[in-house]
């Protein structure tokens, strides 16, 4: 077998079991959807808006739910490999451990994405907006992604100490800065229609940043998760 | 099989391992012997590539650490107090997941093959979270042996474990031991590793202090060897 289909064989193996454990288990996607609703209806009835100060919230208001919730799922996910001492038997295979990582952001990234296809359409509903646009399903699918791969790096990070809960966003949160307002500021332009020219900058910040932190995260993993 | 020259391990300006001299012999099993604190699970770790020593070489199965680690960790199995298992998935998931993991094809006769071993066949399709601590246990053997390893390492496998389960884990370590597989164990239970093992080895601050075969001595007289080595090093 070729080394890259041993390594997509890992990755789809951590990615098989991430799914299967969570749709028996539900325990982070239940977390995370209910943490989003209860953002966006806070928001909906914390802020009086008119129109115009609606649209300019909006997109805020939306990646603020999603790296809130996201947040919360990173620390569960690696937290569970931890205190079950499975990551020990993840690092223990004879595999790339950059395949466990990319694994495990796939699975990060798809519980995600999960909870903004059900927040999405409340989201619309509660700010009276239409969010079946194509522009902003490829800048959420880019800032998700991103905020996946720094946030699954750092909460390897992150568990091996005390107080991991608060050390995620800590750490997390100031890393992330180029991708949450790239991703707001293209949110933002895709949500009133406005033209490529104003929206590219931003997208194409997000997209540099996400292929940029890959490849980083490629090159640290092993030595994030060794003691 | 195992090899370990000079290892050094610190955490900060802690020293847990100073300059550690092992050779474990294939088809040898030595159980590894000391109080809390004498750095015996850190040695377990580093020889399973989940540390990286301070200083210091390590081969197992010929190949060097960190630098052929992928290929050591093909030869290793290891077993701890920790299950290392899923508990939303079932037995059968849980060994499927890690077959992929080591690349086994056709892995389902392997599959029924160990959860026969540990006893467990009839629970296969049964989540872990179901089991109990013994059943866990004799699961996470069975993980480590998927793979069919050279070398086993058993870090306090009896933690937790009643009267029944560890008797029961005496008879499937027994049956690891006589298939020719390397192992080395850690343990507090002394009575039991020394009965179980071929040679024992007392780590005590951070350094092998005494060495014994288990064919030359009564437990009583290890017994007493083990107190004095532990006493001497404070």
């Amino acid at each position: 077998m070729s080394a890259v289909n041993a390594y997509a064989r890992t990755v789809a193996a951590v990615l098989w079991k991430d799914l299967t454990a969570e749709i028996r288990s539900k325990e982070l996607l239940s977390a995370m959807l209910v943490f989003s609703l209860l953002v966006v209806l806070i928001f909906n009835f914390a802020l009086e808006l008119d129109k115009a100060a609606r649209e300019n919230v909006m997109a805020g208001v939306l990646w603020v739910t999603a790296v809130f919730s996201g947040t919360l799922g990173l620390n569960r996910s690696l937290a569970l490999e931890k205190d079950r001492g499975s990551l020990d038997g993840l690092l223990l295979a004879p595999v790339d451990r950059s395949a466990i990582y990319f694994g495990k952001v796939l699975g990060n990234w798809l519980f995600m994405l999960t909870v903004q296809v059900i927040v999405l359409p409340v989201f619309s509903i509660l700010f009276n907006r239409p969010i079946l646009n194509p522009m902003l399903i490829v800048i959420l699918l880019l800032g998700t992604a991103g905020y996946a791969v720094i946030g699954t790096l750092l909460a390897s990070m992150a568990i091996h100490t005390r107080a991991r809960e608060v050390m995620l966003p800590i750490l997390l949160l100031p890393v992330t800065v180029p991708v949450l307002v790239a991703a707001v500021r293209a949110s933002s332009a895709a949500l009133i229609n406005a033209d490529w020219e104003d929206i590219a900058p931003w997208f194409n910040l997000l997209l540099s940043y996400d292929v940029i932190f890959i490849g980083v995260a490629y090159m640290v993993f092993d030595y994030v998760v060794e003691e | 099989m195992i090899e370990a020259r000079a290892l050094t391990k610190t955490f900060g300006l802690k020293l847990v391992l100073k300059g550690v001299h092992l050779d474990v012999a294939p088809g040898e099993f030595v159980a590894l012997l000391g109080p809390n604190g004498a750095g015996k699970t850190t040695l377990l770790r580093i020889l399973a590539t989940l540390a990286r020593p301070t200083l210091g070489q390590v081969k197992i199965a010929g190949f060097s650490l960190p630098q052929a680690a992928s290929a050591a960790r093909q030869k290793l199995g290891v077993v701890s107090h920790q299950p290392l298992l899923y508990s939303d998935l079932s037995a059968e998931e849980n060994l499927r997941f890690y077959a992929r993991m080591y690349g086994l094809g056709q892995y389902e006769a392997r599959l029924t093959a160990v959860l026969d071993q540990v006893g467990l066949a009839a629970r296969r399709r049964d989540l872990v979270r179901t089991f109990s601590r013994g059943m866990q246990q004799r699961l996470a053997i069975a993980r480590a042996l998927l793979h069919e390893p050279e070398v086993m390492l058993f870090d306090e496998p009896y933690t937790g474990l009643d009267h029944a389960a560890a008797n029961m884990l005496d008879q499937v370590l027994r049956d690891v031991a006589a298939r020719g597989r390397t192992v080395l164990m850690t343990t507090h239970d002394l009575a039991r590793g020394f009965a179980l093992a071929n040679r024992v080895l007392i780590l005590a601050r951070g350094v092998i202090a005494h060495s014994a075969r288990t064919s030359e001595m009564g437990l009583n007289g290890f017994l007493q060897t083990y107190e004095r080595v532990v006493n001497e090093r404070g």
